[in-house]
């Protein structure tokens, strides 16, 4: 069926099962990003040494399973090795499905690949990283430059 | 003579297409909908044989455009129950016709400090932000009345919202998001004693319901063309005639003018007074047509056929499980858009559940954010029904939510 790539077991998992969820003090820095056009919501906390990535949010299966892998890829991750998967995954999901994801760097990231082929759904998969990034910046943490979102 | 939806879908060429591999099941009227080949046809043959601009012309061509143009605002002012074609001026969409009775309206009333706008909870953004805007251009205070629990307008504060200090009332005839019909007659009349303008957002009615807006006790309503058969790009601001005349314009350039010096400007009367530049010709005309063709099958039984696939709706709805319906349960004082929840799925995921299987519907907050915060909900899935929509298509619905369920059940 046209959606066994977008709802991927691990994607449902996520949602149903989402690892990190909750805000945690203390933190160095934090944003709230909101998808206008859909209401979802998201807040990310980081620390300034990535050891603590916490996050709340509002959404549908994607956004928030994305944040729930994104807790477990980044955390604890050092800025150069946390900026290198931030970039591969905001690449994948640029891709229209046209890039083959690394397991290596991407672990279950790898399971948005299929959503990279629902132009809709991608800004839904992007919200935790756009987040993310604003966080970990007024956190002073550089996570680098992303390939530029086109939403 | 009874509606024959199967006869009606035939003018429409989207129903022969599939989405996704299934046959089309198109519920998203509301947002836009579909047109048929009389609408089609007339767009195109106007292109082809008759084109030339408006109202400047001596040449044939130019004759035969503003004829065809001035032909369809007449048979538009018809459809509503407008005095004159006169007070029908055609605008880009609905939103053109609120921002523009917004501006226009703050400046002629000279709308400041202590004066107030009412409006409500239940409005689409178009008839929110222009009105949030122009309280903090003027200093004005905006205020608003709330929705019940089951999805009304709550009128049991009228008194205190609707004063002396209040000078425009500005209110959703029909919710894109609850499918309410407001009556607006208490709210008209308190309006009136008050002194103040009332405006009506029709966006949604006037495309469904027989409406005239004599009776209605509204000043000025918007419309748009899109979402009633007609092309995108052309709505429609209505105002009784004595009141257009005292507005000032909004948009100025070419054809709104009676005297252009280099000292200063005179201005058309009405409807020319707020058509500035080359208006959108082609789409006018192509409103007339979709209104001949409404008129041709009579709003009271496209209104009938549509009660009764929304009744078909709501029963088909409450009994899949984990199904909540947002607004009136019954089709008393409802129109035919219909929006729920699916407990522990969110809409985004119901909609792309739904899109797999052909069937195409809206998800979000539908531009009208404070109402799924009145309900406690981020986003909502929509149903919206039309003169096309059959119960077949009710029950793909029903079969594609159950899909959803076993995906996330």
């Amino acid at each position: 069926m046209l959606l066994d790539g977008l709802y991927q077991e691990i994607i449902l998992d996520h949602y149903k099962n989402p690892h990190g969820r909750g805000l945690r003090d203390p933190f160095d820095g934090e944003a709230h990003h909101v998808n206008p056009t859909c209401g979802d919501e998201i807040t990310v906390r980081v620390s300034a040494d990535l050891g603590d990535i916490s996050y709340d949010g509002l959404g549908c299966s994607i956004s928030q399973a994305s944040a729930s892998v994104l807790h477990e890829l980044l955390e604890g991750k050092d800025p150069a090795a946390a900026s290198e998967i931030h970039h591969a995954f905001v690449e994948l999901m640029q891709s229209r499905g046209q890039v083959e994801p690394d397991e290596e760097v991407l672990g279950d990231g790898i399971a948005f690949a299929g959503v990279a082929k629902f132009p809709a759904r991608v800004k839904c998969a992007l919200l935790p990283w756009m987040a993310f990034k604003d966080a970990a910046a007024r956190a002073g943490v550089d996570v680098g430059v992303s390939p530029e979102v086109k939403a | 003579m009874s509606f024959d939806v199967e006869r009606v879908r035939k003018d429409f060429p989207i129903f022969e297409r599939e989405v996704n591999g299934h046959p089309l099941v198109y519920l998203d009227s509301a947002n836009t909908s579909q047109k048929p080949v009389q609408v089609l046809d007339v767009m195109r043959a106007h292109q082809e044989r008759y084109n030339g601009n408006v109202s400047r012309s001596v040449h044939t061509l130019g004759t035969e455009s503003t004829e065809a143009y001035e032909g369809a605002r007449a048979r538009i002012a018809t459809f509503i129950g407008a005095a004159s074609p006169d007070e029908v001026v055609f605008t880009k969409n609905s939103t053109e016709a609120i921002n523009l009775a917004a501006h226009s309206l703050g400046q002629m009333l000279r709308l400041g400090p202590g004066d107030e706008v009412v409006i409500s909870e239940m409005e689409h953004h178009s008839n929110l932000v222009p009105w949030q805007l122009l309280c903090e251009r003027t200093g004005a205070t905006l205020r608003w009345f709330g929705i019940s629990d089951d999805g009304r307008l709550d009128e049991s504060n009228l008194d205190e919202l609707v004063t002396e200090r209040t000078k425009i009332v500005s209110l959703v005839h029909m919710s894109n998001v609850l499918g309410t019909v407001n009556d607006v007659t208490r709210i008209a009349a308190r309006a009136r004693s008050a002194g103040a303008l009332l405006m009506l957002d029709c966006s949604q009615s006037v495309p469904h319901l027989p409406l005239d807006v004599q009776a209605l006790g509204a000043d000025l309503i918007a419309f748009t063309g899109h979402k009633m058969l007609g092309p995108t790009g052309i709505g429609v601001l209505w105002g009784r005639l004595d009141l257009l005349a005292q507005m000032p314009p909004f948009l100025a350039g070419g054809s709104m003018i009676e005297t252009v010096t280099m000292a200063g400007t005179t201005f058309a009367p009405p409807p020319a007074r707020f058509e500035a530049g080359t208006p959108p010709i082609t789409e006018a005309i192509g409103l007339g047509a979709a209104v001949d063709y409404l008129t041709g099958l009579g709003m009271a039984a496209i209104h009938e056929h549509e009660q009764t696939i929304t009744r078909y709706a709501l029963d088909a709805l409450s009994s899949v499980p984990g199904v909540r319906i947002f607004g009136p349960a019954t089709i008393e004082g409802r129109g035919g858009t219909v929006s729920f929840g699916v407990d522990g799925v969110h809409p985004h995921d119901v909609g792309q559940i739904l899109d797999a299987l052909g069937v195409e519907v809206r998800v979000g907050h539908h531009c009208a954010r404070p109402v799924c915060s009145r309900f406690s909900v981020p986003a909502m899935t929509r149903a919206s029904f039309y003169l096309y929509t059959t119960t077949a298509e009710i029950d793909a619905l029903a079969r594609g939510l159950d899909q959803v369920r076993k995906v996330f059940g």
